[in-house]
């Protein structure tokens, strides 16, 4: 078994050149955030996921949580690890001060957050989730809420969960029915929830249940739905608990990984209806709904790149140490010496560094979002958030279905049995394409909202500097540069088509380019994932110029750009075919020809 | 009653050491440092006898390059009140720190030096016991239990035979073995206000130290390769290449 170690040294690379991380440092409010207290809360973050999460993260698979009479209990060991993690302030580390986090960047809290989830995913889905539900509150709860459940959640003394699933109501909210009416200063909520991530535990004294429900007066579909805090114990008004609410679990998932996580079936009001607060304005709830969802949508797209990096480093522990035939490569002897075994380990490597780069990205300008002294910067930084939110999660989940499943290809029959720990991240990584909106419901975003809705501006703004950065890379007189940005060059002008054919086409074919949404979402996060791995090596290869002590990682830079580029930027081409060719036999057969 | 604490920045225990190509000493550039997990045990014990009420303050001590700054910041994350760093580039040995610990005691005045009973790189295991001597303070090595008792420090030992305990007056030094305690993990708040924590930087001649090494490496080399195993057919020529070929029996 292989333990966990953060990649700090990619990590601190990403943040700085790819994040802005100095940039994002001397924002106003940040400047107690220099780079070396970065390395110590990195390093430390590291320890701790290594010694406390990464051992669990078993058990947590092979015993899983259990439920008996309505109440469940985590695997061994969550407990425990979940009050240490609090006690040790990891929980409210994005959250504002004002509720007692510790209010540092995103970008800085994204590069930990990616520990928790390659060190122990299940365990992580509880932090996640309770910061959601903080996000919603702060922004859209009334006073009176914020005082009463913020501090306590910040502190992980409670949780959060986000109640939105029904069963007839999926990827589909307006098909909603669970009921509010109103009673007084509060509402009466009733109805059943399924896929309650953390929606019952032990591992705390109370829950803060967020659920969309319908008032009254609710017009039909998603204009009629409502969000409203219910705890699973009342809070009176200083603070302590309460009586039980009208709320209860009535069963937990078996699924097919992230075992550690309670997945909860709930029901609300059996007897005369649990009590809720209305968050945010009656109907709006799904606004408010969205403020948790894009934050966890990110959030899952990092879930990608964590499972990825941990799928990697125990593939490469085990071909490392694997001796099984006559290796082609001179000096090794073990299976990482077999030609194919490489280029799956490179692939994986390859691909884990443009997704992690795209995540801290994005978290970059999400904190150019929130501090930028310039107005301007602040709404091209808030646009290109809403651009990258569904690359972010439908590109770094979908890659990290490949990764994981090469990792257990690279462990041979041993990596399809259980006791290597390999299946588990692939079984893990599997349901991250799934929840907070599918990869198709991510792709229907991306060609819809942001890319249609505005005519293209915010990607064809990206697409110039793309073109930009190609250009000078071909012209590089480092011949290894300008093979990448010849790559990139070519990659840009598919993304280029591809987009100039979705927006011909959306008022007209909206069937067709709803067919061509995934393999667009594929060759958006393709490009820009090529586009910052190529960043990368021109930054590695500029430090080594200026400095040659840390040759090692910044030579393997430069090398892993250039395996994206000549494996994994050239798939571009042919994505674009499919986005412009492939809605013809994608959409011809009738129901019974499938 | 002040803790004086000493912690040493060396390769991490993670970091496979490589030898220099010609053989003048270990690589460090570009690898992973951190703090000696011994003097890890000894911060943890001081910032625990503060937390019992025993203790007052806790200083740490770092000897050595600048970087030893965020290995001090690390001990006051732990809990340092607050750090010292004797900075120079000299390369330093057991004797010189002793030397400079020693000039510290005499501004400080603590009532207990804990130091790591060895450092992870060299493995001198002398500077806590050279200290002692140069400050005239009775010692105790190897602890893995200490109790403070009034005017005296009750530490038990871990010897060949078993344990030893024993009373010594304040002020005193101990050196810490495995056993001691499990340090903790530092919390995000902590390493938040580390920052903040007063740090004062000396040099070696402003405590009237000479540093300067007293003994030369004059080469350093990997261990040989272990070679390949063979296959005796019996316990007879097991032994005569025990006795004979290997000379251990």
């Amino acid at each position: 078994m292989s333990v966990y170690t953060a990649p700090l040294r990619d990590m601190l690379f990403t943040m700085k050149e790819v994040g802005g991380l100095e940039a994002i440092c001397a924002q106003p409010g940040h400047e107690e955030t220099t780079p070396d207290l970065v390395e110590a809360i990195l390093q430390e973050a590291a320890h701790y996921a290594a010694g406390v999460l990464d051992s669990l993260n078993r058990t947590g698979d092979v015993q899983g949580a259990r439920w008996h009479d309505g109440e469940v209990t985590p695997a061994d060991g969550f407990r425990e690890a979940w009050s240490s993690f609090c006690e040790n302030g990891w929980i409210g580390m994005p959250a504002s001060t004002e509720w007692g986090g510790q209010g540092l960047p995103t970008l800085v809290s994204t590069a930990v957050l990616e520990m928790w989830k390659s060190s122990n995913l299940a365990f992580s889905l509880c932090q996640m989730l309770t910061l959601g539900a903080v996000e919603a509150i702060a922004h859209h709860g009334s006073e009176a809420l914020k005082q009463r459940f913020l501090e306590p959640m910040v502190a992980g003394r409670w949780t959060g969960t986000m109640n939105l699933t029904e069963p007839q109501a999926g990827s589909d909210l307006a098909a909603l029915r669970s009921r509010a009416v109103p009673e007084g200063d509060h509402y009466r909520i009733s109805g059943n929830k399924i896929f309650i991530t953390w929606g019952e535990h032990d591992m705390t004294e109370n829950i803060v249940h967020l659920v969309l429900a319908r008032l009254p007066d609710a017009p039909p579909g998603v204009k009629g739905i409502s969000l409203f805090l219910c705890p699973k114990f009342l809070v009176n008004d200083d603070g302590s608990l309460g009586e039980r609410n009208d709320l209860a679990c009535t069963s937990i998932e078996h699924k097919l990984g992230i075992h550690g996580s309670p997945t909860a079936s709930m029901t609300f009001g059996d007897n005369g209806g649990a009590i809720g607060y209305l968050v945010g304005e009656p109907h709006q709830g799904l606004a408010c709904m969205f403020t948790m969802m894009n934050h966890a949508r990110l959030n899952v797209g990092l879930e990608g790149v964590g499972v990825s990096e941990r799928a990697y480093q125990h593939a490469r522990a085990y071909a490392l140490e694997r001796v099984q035939g006559k290796p082609a490569l001179a000096g090794s002897s073990t299976i990482a010496g077999h030609p194919d075994v490489r280029r799956m380990l490179m692939d994986m490597k390859a691909r884990t560094e443009a997704m992690r780069a795209l995540a801290y990205f994005c978290a970059g300008q999400m904190d150019r979002v929130a501090g930028h002294p310039d107005a301007q910067e602040r709404a091209q930084a808030q646009a290109l958030v809403g651009l990258l939110t569904p690359v972010v999660k439908g590109w770094c989940t979908d890659s990290a279905q490949g990764i994981t499943s090469d990792g257990l290809q690279i462990h041979g029959g041993m990596g399809y049995i259980e006791e290597t720990g390999a299946a588990q991240y692939f079984r893990d990584a599997r349901i991250t394409t799934i929840y907070e909106g599918t990869t198709g419901i991510q792709a229907n975003d991306l060609i819809g909202r942001k890319l249609a809705r505005e005519g293209g501006r915010t990607l064809k703004g990206l697409l110039t500097r793309i073109d930009s950065d190609a250009r000078q890379l071909m012209d590089a007189r480092d011949p290894e540069l300008s093979s990448i940005g010849d790559a990139l060059m070519r990659a840009v002008r598919a993304l280029e088509d591809g987009a100039d054919w979705q927006l011909a086409h959306s008022d007209a074919q909206p069937q067709d380019c709803a067919a061509g949404a995934v393999p667009f979402l594929r060759l958006a996060g393709t490009v820009i994932g090529g586009w910052l791995s190529a960043r990368m090596a021109e930054a590695a290869t500029a430090q080594l110029a200026a400095d040659s002590s840390d040759a090692g990682f910044l030579r393997a830079k430069r090398i892993t750009a250039s395996h994206y580029a000549t494996h994994i930027l050239v798939e571009a081409s042919a994505l674009r075919d499919i986005v412009v060719h492939g809605a013809a036999s994608t959409l011809a057969l009738s129901d019974d020809q499938l | 009653m002040k803790i004086l604490v000493s912690v040493k920045r060396v390769v991490d225990y993670n970091v496979k050491v490589r030898v220099k190509s010609d053989g003048s000493g270990v690589d460090i550039a570009n690898v992973k440092m951190s703090m000696n997990p011994f003097d890890e045990i000894a911060v943890e014990e001081a910032v625990r006898l503060k937390e019992k009420g025993v203790v007052t303050e806790v200083i740490a001590v770092s000897c050595g390059v600048a970087q030893c700054q965020e290995t001090l910041r690390t001990a006051m994350a732990i809990g340092a009140d607050r750090g010292i760093l004797v900075e120079t580039n000299e390369e330093l040995q057991p004797l010189a720190v002793a030397k400079l610990l020693k000039a510290l005691i005499e501004k400080e005045q603590p009532g207990l030096v804990i130091l790591g009973k060895q450092a992870i790189d060299d493995d001198c295991n002398q500077t806590g016991q050279m200290l002692a001597a140069l400050a005239d303070l009775p010692q105790a090595t190897f602890a893995s239990k200490v109790e403070i008792a009034g005017d005296k420090v009750n530490v038990t030992r871990e010897v060949d035979g078993g344990l030893e305990t024993l009373a010594l007056n304040i002020p005193a030094v101990i050196t810490t073995d495995l056993r001691l305690n499990e340090p903790r993990y530092v919390t995000l708040p902590n390493i938040m206000k580390a920052k903040k924590k007063q740090l004062d930087t000396f040099k070696p001649e402003e405590l009237g130290v000479d540093v300067a090494p007293r003994i030369k490496t004059l080469k350093v080399s990997e261990p040989p390769k272990r070679g390949a195993g063979v296959k005796v057919p019996d316990a007879a020529t097991l032994i005569d290449k025990l006795k004979n070929e290997a000379k251990v029996i």
